[in-house]
C-alpha cells in the first residue's frame, strides 16, 4: 500500500503523529539542554494530540460521528501542556541556580 | 481533774517523754550540737522531766492513799498460825481481803477478736508509781553520769581492742547520739512494761526491753566479744520467752482475756474470798469431752449449759485445768528466767559486760532484769503453790551460784554481775517462799545500791583503763569520791546495820526475805535448806563485795603505771554516784514521825488474797508458804536479823582478812581447795556444758544442714543449670544452622540484587527516555510475538 496514492485518510494523520512523537522523543534522548528536553517533551506531546483528533474525525467513524469527545481530550492536553511548560521551566531555571548550566547531564543527584 | 484521770495522764507523759527523745534522736542524732552532744542533753531531759513527772504522780498517790502501818499489830497471833486464813488478821490484812486499790484503763484498742481486745492500756497501783518512780530516777542518774562516761564518743574512737587486718587500731566515728538513742527507747520499753495494762503489752515491751538490751550489749560492735555476749543475751532470752509464750497462750485459752484485771478477777475470784481459784474457762477447757457428751445427751442447749454449770464446781474439784493454772505460771515464770537470769538461763549476764559499763547500770538495776522480778510480782496472784515452789527453788540455786563464782572472778565488772544475778536470786527466792514484799523490796533497794556500784565500777575502770583488780589497788589515794561511795555501795549489799536497830537499805531488805525464808522453813521443814543457802550467800556476799572494795581501792599498788594515770572522775560522774549512795542509804528508812516508807508503799499494792498464805498444792499438797506478816513476829525477826548480821560479818571479816590485812595468803587457799576453786573459777563449767550440749550440736547440726544443701540441693540446682546449658546451646546450634542462615542467605541475595539494580539509577536524565522508549518498543515486540 503505498499512502502516498491513497486519498487523505486516518493514516496519514497517524504517520504525522508517530513521525512528531518520535521526534520529540529523540530529542529529549539526545538533547543535553534542558530547554531542548523540554521542546520534545512538547513534540511528543502534539504527537499525541495529532493522534487523538485524527480518532475523533468523521474519517474514521463516519458523519453521525461529532468527534467532540478526542477533540476535548486535545484540549485539555493543550492546557497540561502550559501548566507542564510553567513547571517545568521553573524546575529549569531552579536547576540553573543550582548548577549555573542548563546542562541535564550535570544533573545526576537522583543515581541511586 | 481526779486522780483516775490524773495518775495516767502523769505517768504515760513520764513513759511517752523517752519516745519522743527516742524518735528525735533518731531522725536528727548526728546534726544535734556538736557531734551529736544535744543528743544527749535532749535523753538526759526527757528522763529528767518524767523522773519529774513520776515524783509528781507519787506525791499524788500518797496524798490520796496515805500509808498506814500495815502489819506488826498481829504479832502476837503469829505463833504457830500458820496460814489458817485472814481471819485471826482482820486488822492487818483488812486491806489485803478488799484487794488492792489500781486504776486500770484503756488509752487506746489496737483490736478485737472475738471476745479477746488487744489494747494499749494501762493498770496503775502503787507497784507501779513506785517502780516508775525508781526507774526514772536510778536512769536519771545514769544518764547524767553517762555524759563524763561516754565523752571519748563525742570524737573519733580508736578502739585498740579492735585489730584491722594490717594490724592497726580500728579508727570509728563516735557515736555519742546513737548511746543515748538506744537509752532513751530502754527506758521507754521498760517503763512501758511497768505501765502496761494487759499482758499482750507486757509482752511486746518486754521483747522491747530484750531488742535494746541487745543493741547496747554490742555497743561496740566492732569487737568480737560484744558482738558474741549481745547475741547470746538475745538468744538466752528468747529461749525463755518461748516458754513465756506458752505461758500466755495458756492464759490466753483458760480465761479469753489479756487484762490484768480481768486475770487477777478470774484466778482470785472476789467471791470466793480472794482464794486461789482455777477460772471456769480453764476448767471447761480441760473437761472438754465430758461438756461434749452432755451437749449430745441433752435435749436441748439450755439444759444443756445449766447441767455444765452444775458440774462445774465438782470438776474443779476434781482438778480439772489446774495443770494450764501450773502452766500458765511456770510459762510465765520461764520468761522471767531469761530476762532476770536465773539458773539456768543466767549465762549471758555476766557476758553483757562487754557494753559500757552504764549500760551495764541500767540493765542490773533499773531496766532489764528488774523486769522479770517484777512480772513475777505483778503475777504473783495467779501463780499456784508448784510454781511457788519452783520460783523458790530456782531462786535459791541462782544465788548461791552466782555467789561463788563472784568469789572467784578478777574482771570487776563480772563480780558485779554475779552479784547481781546471786540477789535476784535473793528476789525470787523471796517472792518463791511467799514474801512477795520482801522481794520487791529487795528489787527496789538493790536498784539503788546495784546502780551505785556499777557507776563507781565504771568510774574506776574510765580512771585506770582495765577492768582487771589484780592490777588495781591502792585508789582510794586518788579517787576518795568514788571509794567512799562504793564503801556505802558494798555496805548496802552486804545489809550491814545495827541489828534491831538501824542500817542501810539492803539490811532491811535482805532482813525481809530472810525472815520470809525462816518462816517458811519452819512451816515446810523439808525446804529449810533454801534458807541455810540463803544465809551462807549472805556471807558469800559481803565476801565477795568487800574482796572487791579492798582489791580496787586498799592496800598498795599493784601496777605502778596504771596508779599514776589514774585519776578522780569529772564533777559530772561522781554527783550521780552521790545522789545514789545517798539513796541506797536511806531507801529503808522511814520518814520521821509518819508511817511512810517504802515497804508501806508496796504493801498497797499487795494483790488481793496473797497475804494469807499458802495451804498447799494440789499436785504437791505437803507444800505450805507462810502468810509473809507472819516472818515480823519476834520469835523469826530476831534471830534471823543476827543471823543475818552474824553472816555478813563472818563475810566481811574473810575478806579482811585475806585482801584487807592478808594475815591469810588467797593462793594457799587457792592451792587448798584446788579442784572446788577450778570449779568455781571455770564457773561451774556452765558455759562449756552448754557449748557441749547445745552450741556444738547446734552447729553440728547446721553442718550437717550445709553438707546436706551442697551435696542434695546445689547438686541437683548446678546438674539442673547444666541441662539447660546443654538443651539451650543445641537450640542455639539449630538456630544458627537451620533457620539463621537461609534468613541471612536471602538478605544477602536481597542485598546483591540490590547493588546490582543500583546500576539502573544513574540519574541520567536522558538514559532515563531512552530506557523508557526502549522498554516500550521491547514491550511492543514481545506482545505482538505472542
Amino acid at each position: 500500500m503505498n499512502l502516498l496514492a491513497e486519498p487523505v485518510g486516518i493514516s496519514h494523520y497517524l504517520v504525522v503523529g508517530a513521525v512528531l512523537f518520535a521526534c520529540g522523543l529523540v530529542t529529549m534522548a539526545a538533547k543535553r539542554n534542558a530547554i531542548g528536553v523540554l521542546m520534545g517533551v512538547e513534540l511528543v506531546l502534539n504527537g499525541a494530540n495529532v493522534n487523538f483528533v485524527a480518532f475523533s474525525s468523521r474519517l474514521l467513524r463516519g458523519e453521525a460521528a461529532t468527534g467532540l469527545d478526542g477533540q476535548l481530550m486535545a484540549l485539555f492536553v493543550i492546557v497540561l501542556a502550559a501548566a507542564e511548560a510553567a513547571v517545568a521551566l521553573a524546575i529549569a531555571l531552579c536547576f540553573y541556580h543550582n548548577h549555573a548550566t542548563v546542562d541535564v547531564d550535570q544533573g545526576d543527584e537522583l543515581k541511586g | 481533774m481526779g486522780i483516775a484521770e490524773l495518775l495516767p495522764m502523769l505517768l504515760g507523759a513520764a513513759w511517752l517523754l523517752p519516745l519522743v527523745s527516742f524518735t528525735l534522736i533518731l531522725l536528727a542524732g548526728p546534726r544535734m550540737g556538736k557531734a551529736g552532744k544535744g543528743a544527749g542533753y535532749l535523753a538526759t531531759g526527757a528522763i529528767l522531766a518524767g523522773f519529774v513527772l513520776s515524783t509528781v504522780a507519787l506525791i499524788v498517790w500518797l496524798q490520796h492513799h496515805p500509808v498506814t502501818a500495815s502489819h506488826g499489830a498481829g504479832e502476837g497471833a503469829a505463833h504457830g498460825a500458820h496460814s489458817a486464813g485472814p481471819a485471826g488478821h482482820a486488822a492487818a490484812d483488812r486491806r489485803a481481803i478488799e484487794g488492792p486499790t489500781f486504776y486500770a484503763g484503756t488509752w487506746y484498742r489496737l483490736g478485737r477478736f472475738g471476745g479477746l481486745e488487744v489494747t494499749i492500756g494501762y493498770y496503775i497501783d502503787a507497784l507501779t508509781v513506785i517502780m516508775f518512780w525508781m526507774v526514772t530516777l536510778v536512769a536519771s542518774c545514769i544518764h547524767i553520769y553517762s555524759f563524763g562516761y561516754m565523752h571519748e564518743e563525742l570524737e573519733e574512737v580508736t578502739d585498740p581492742l579492735v585489730r584491722l587486718a594490717d594490724g592497726r587500731p580500728l579508727k570509728r566515728q563516735g557515736r555519742f547520739h546513737r548511746f543515748f538513742q538506744y537509752f532513751s527507747l530502754f527506758c521507754f520499753s521498760m517503763l512501758g512494761l511497768v505501765i502496761a495494762g494487759n499482758v499482750a503489752m507486757v509482752f511486746v515491751f518486754w521483747e522491747l526491753v530484750g531488742i535494746c538490751s541487745y543493741l547496747l550489749i554490742g555497743f561496740y560492735r566492732e569487737r568480737k566479744s560484744a558482738s558474741d555476749a549481745a547475741n547470746k543475751a538475745f538468744i538466752v532470752n528468747r529461749v525463755g520467752d518461748f516458754g513465756m509464750i506458752i505461758g500466755l497462750m495458756a492464759l490466753w485459752g483458760g480465761l479469753g482475756t489479756f487484762a490484768f484485771e480481768d486475770i487477777f478477777n478470774q484466778v482470785r475470784p472476789p467471791l470466793r474470798n480472794y482464794a486461789l481459784t482455777v477460772p471456769d474457762g480453764m476448767v471447761q477447757l480441760a473437761a472438754k469431752d465430758e461438756i461434749e457428751a452432755i451437749y449430745r445427751q441433752a435435749p436441748d442447749t439450755e439444759t444443756a449449759e445449766r447441767e455444765v454449770a452444775r458440774r462445774l464446781p465438782q470438776w474443779r474439784e476434781a482438778g480439772y485445768g489446774y495443770w494450764l493454772l501450773v502452766i500458765a505460771g511456770l510459762g510465765i515464770f520461764c520468761g522471767c528466767v531469761g530476762k532476770s537470769a536465773q539458773f539456768p538461763l543466767h549465762v549471758w549476764l555476766p557476758d553483757a559486760m562487754e557494753g559500757p559499763t552504764p549500760v551495764s547500770a541500767l540493765i542490773h538495776a533499773a531496766t532489764m532484769v528488774a523486769a522479770g522480778v517484777y512480772l513475777v510480782g505483778r503475777f504473783f496472784p495467779a501463780f499456784t503453790p508448784e510454781v511457788l515452789l519452783v520460783i523458790a527453788v530456782v531462786g535459791g540455786i541462782t544465788l548461791f551460784l552466782a555467789g561463788t563464782i563472784a568469789i572467784t572472778a578478777t574482771d570487776i565488772k563480772r563480780v558485779l554481775a554475779y552479784s547481781t544475778v546471786s540477789q535476784l536470786g535473793y528476789m525470787m527466792l523471796a517472792l518463791g517462799t511467799g514474801g512477795w514484799l520482801a522481794g520487791l523490796f529487795h528489787l527496789l533497794t538493790h536498784a539503788f545500791f546495784k546502780a551505785l556500784l556499777f557507776l563507781c565500777s565504771g568510774s574506776v575502770i574510765h580512771a585506770v583503763g582495765t577492768n582487771e583488780m589484780p592490777q588495781m589497788g591502792g585508789l582510794l589515794r586518788k579517787m576518795p569520791w568514788t571509794a567512799a561511795t562504793m564503801l556505802v555501795g558494798c555496805l548496802a549489799i552486804s545489809g550491814a546495820g545495827i541489828p534491831l536497830v538501824v542500817g542501810l537499805s539492803g539490811y532491811y531488805s535482805k532482813d525481809s526475805i530472810l525472815a520470809q525464808v525462816f518462816s517458811c522453813q519452819q512451816l515446810s521443814p523439808h525446804f529449810g535448806w533454801l534458807f541455810y543457802v540463803a544465809a551462807a550467800g549472805a556471807a558469800i556476799t559481803a565476801f565477795y563485795m568487800f574482796r572487791l572494795w579492798y582489791m580496787t581501792f586498799a592496800g598498795q599498788p599493784r601496777d605502778e603505771g596504771i596508779y599514776e594515770h589514774a585519776h578522780e572522775s569529772p564533777k559530772v560522774m561522781y554527783v550521780p554516784l552521790v545522789v545514789l549512795a545517798v539513796m541506797a542509804t536511806i531507801a529503808g528508812w522511814t520518814v520521821p514521825f509518819t508511817e511512810l516508807n517504802l515497804t508501806n508503799i508496796l504493801e498497797q499494792a499487795r494483790p488481793a488474797g496473797t497475804a494469807a498464805g499458802v495451804a498447799g498444792g494440789r499436785l504437791l499438797e505437803h507444800v505450805a508458804l507462810p502468810a509473809e506478816h507472819l516472818s515480823h513476829a519476834e520469835a523469826i525477826h530476831v534471830p534471823v536479823s543476827l543471823i543475818a548480821f552474824a553472816t555478813a560479818l563472818v563475810g566481811f571479816l574473810f575478806a579482811t582478812a585475806f585482801y584487807g590485812l592478808r594475815k591469810l595468803d588467797p593462793d594457799e587457799a587457792r592451792q587448798t581447795f584446788g579442784p572446788l576453786y577450778d570449779l568455781v573459777k571455770n564457773k561451774w563449767w556452765f558455759d562449756e556444758l552448754y557449748q557441749w550440749a547445745f552450741v556444738r550440736p547446734a552447729l553440728g547440726i547446721a553442718r550437717w544442714a550445709a553438707i546436706c544443701d551442697r551435696r542434695g540441693i546445689d547438686w541437683l540446682a548446678d546438674h539442673l543449670a547444666y541441662g539447660v546449658r546443654s538443651l539451650s546451646r543445641l537450640d542455639d546450634w539449630f538456630d544458627r544452622l537451620l533457620v539463621d542462615r537461609p534468613i541471612d542467605w536471602m538478605a544477602a541475595v536481597t542485598w546483591r540484587a540490590g547493588l546490582w539494580l543500583r546500576n539502573v539509577q544513574t540519574g541520567q536524565l536522558r538514559q532515563y527516555v531512552m530506557l523508557v522508549a526502549l522498554g516500550t518498543v521491547v514491550l511492543f515486540v514481545l506482545i505482538s510475538l505472542y
